[in-house]
């Protein structure tokens, strides 16, 4: 009796500690990404009863010209974003002395990462300011006329894209700088012996022994150019005439503001599918290294 | 170390390396540097096309005075507040205990399980825009406090569960095994053994937390409406409609929402970075 009730309890308590959190992100969470993809199916104003009208709404995303250029520019950003880690890697490797005053530099070049993508979006239009910005002064610093680059369709994407890197690549310096903290030092002492220098021993020695950190801040940033919204929303709101939208911002225009939300549902499944391939490419690599581990 | 370290035995280099430093640093943070001028100068400085020489005058206090009774950025700061500060705590107790069952207890499903709150903690948030505002709509909480709190609490337990879990499952096992044989139930496992030792993963998590949810836009804009329960950061982008061309008060305002996570930063900088590398990092 006592033994059958201990073990009860053994058993229960696990459940029990588990579920608040569960249920919550289970309702919140999982249950909002599968109901997206069932309102994707209907047409709604998000007020009214939902009508079935099964793939229309995605047949009518082929069509739209501005889905494509959502697509184009959510292509942008993954491109443009895979220079975060590189550069993140060299300012990593910038401050990596031990120097004094360096530990201060460090701090200082994570900055971008606290502030809120609001604060980077506001500072970044100030940046761009086509009479007196920091970008106009230096195309007048040689002679030319500077471009309102957020006015321009084909800049705006570009100008946008380059203010959320600035968080980015600290945030990229940061786990390179813990991965050059972990070197095996018998390796590089190695090399050093074999006279590997610069170029060489960063490629062969250095390089391979940071390929886990690599990978995640590989991941990150691709899933950061992804789910990029606040700094459209701040710095354009898509424009001009939507030419710098992308998928997730696009969905936000067409549920909130043209009231079809079936339609922004439909946007937010692709993007879901997008988004999908990188993380079951992200769980694979997890869930291998932690078996081999 | 790598890169090769520059000796103690030549001073010259490592202060010239130390000034080249310093350099690149002050370019990449030119951006803050021109809001924090601005932020000190007159709205005529501003007018007049001075941008980037020395204020004319010093204006900050001006600048923030208009911040504090021309604008309601103070009510925006408190509501900012008591969205972040419970939000935070629900998410480290809740994901104390999933962590915990997680990385200790066995069961079908539990890898599944660990899958789900990573895939739910990557996706773009966008995802889930239109049913958690139907949600908090037919519940009543559209526009509430509430309704940012229960949605950063059920967001963020993703992400933190992931992290409790990761720093449990490397605390030394003869801890568990030994509490196991003298027959620690769970319940006391976890209050006994695991919380004293996660504080400093707590300690982590918890700015991790706070920056997270403080710097949210997304769902302040997509959750509230009205003035009296907007945050701060949704606060500073309609000001930037409403005083369109002065950039000196719009400035102030800025610097006003980055203290918070700048000053947490800064006092906890250790455990940021900490928090922020843990599980990228295994060594």
């Amino acid at each position: 009796m006592l033994r059958t009730r201990r073990s009860l309890r053994h058993r229960a308590t696990p459940a029990l500690l588990l579920a608040p959190g569960l249920l919550l992100f289970l309702v919140v969470i999982v249950f909002s990404a599968l109901r997206t993809f069932w309102i994707s199916l209907h047409a709604w104003d998000g007020f009214g009863p939902m009508t079935w009208v099964g793939l229309s709404n995605y047949a009518e995303l082929w069509g739209d010209p501005q889905f494509w250029v959502s697509l184009r520019n959510n292509v942008i950003w993954l491109a443009v974003f895979l220079l975060a880690p590189p550069m993140g890697l060299a300012i990593a490797l910038l401050v990596n002395q031990k120097i004094r005053t360096m530990r201060l530099a460090k701090s200082l070049f994570f900055m971008p990462l606290v502030l809120s993508t609001v604060t980077v979006g506001v500072i970044f239009v100030w940046f761009y300011d086509p009479s007196y910005g920091l970008l106009a002064l230096l195309f007048h610093a040689f002679g030319a006329s500077p471009p309102a680059v957020l006015s321009s369709d084909t800049w705006v994407t570009f100008a946008v894209v380059f203010a959320a890197l600035w968080p980015q690549v600290a945030f990229c310096m940061i786990l390179f700088l813990a991965g050059l903290n972990t070197l095996d030092e018998e390796i590089i002492g190695a090399g050093r012996v074999d006279n590997a220098r610069g170029w060489q021993m960063l490629r062969h020695i250095v390089l391979p022994q940071l390929r886990q950190v690599a990978f995640i801040a590989l991941a990150i940033s691709m899933i950061g150019a992804l789910r990029s919204f606040d700094i459209i929303a701040v710095m354009t709101s898509g424009g001009p005439f939507g030419s710098s939208t992308n998928l997730a911002y696009q969905m936000y225009q067409e549920s909130l503001f043209s009231y079809r939300f079936g339609y922004g549902a439909a946007l937010a499944t692709v993007l879901f599918a997008i988004m999908m391939v990188f993380i079951v490419w992200y769980l694979l690599r997890l869930l291998r290294d932690e078996r081999s581990a | 170390m790598y890169p090769r370290q520059i000796p103690e035995t030549r001073p010259v280099a490592r202060l010239a390396y130390a000034a080249c430093v310093w350099i690149v640093l002050a370019v990449w943070l030119l951006p803050v540097f021109a809001i924090m001028l601005t932020a000190l100068r007159t709205l005529e400085d501003v007018m007049a096309g001075n941008y980037w020489g020395w204020p004319d005058r010093i204006n900050l206090w001006g600048n923030l005075v208009a911040v504090f009774t021309q604008t309601d950025m103070l009510r925006y700061f408190l509501n900012s507040l008591i969205i972040t500060l419970p939000s935070t705590a629900l998410v480290l107790i809740l994901s104390t205990m999933t962590g915990y069952v997680l990385a200790r207890h066995r069961f079908p499903g539990a890898t599944l399980l660990f899958a789900t709150f990573i895939a739910g903690n990557f996706m773009p948030q966008q995802v889930f825009m239109i049913p958690v505002r139907d949600l908090m709509v037919s519940l009543g909480l559209y526009d509430t406090f509430g309704a940012l709190i229960i949605f950063h609490v059920a967001f963020q337990t993703g992400f933190a569960t992931l992290f409790m879990r990761n720093f449990i499952a490397a605390l030394p096992n003869e801890l568990f095994q030994a509490a196991r044989a003298e027959g620690a139930s769970p319940g006391q496992v976890l209050v006994q053994i695991v919380v004293p030792l996660v504080r400093p993963a707590l300690a982590a998590l918890s700015i991790l937390l706070f920056t997270f949810i403080w710097n949210d836009y997304f769902w302040a804009i997509v959750l509230t409406q009205t003035d009296a329960v907007k945050p701060v950061t949704a606060g500073l982008a309609n000001l930037r409609g409403e005083w369109a061309s002065s950039w000196n008060v719009i400035s102030a305002a800025t610097l006003f929402v980055a203290i918070p996570p700048v000053v947490m930063f800064f006092l906890m900088q250790r455990h940021f970075v900490a928090g922020l590398t843990m599980g990228a990092v295994k060594g």
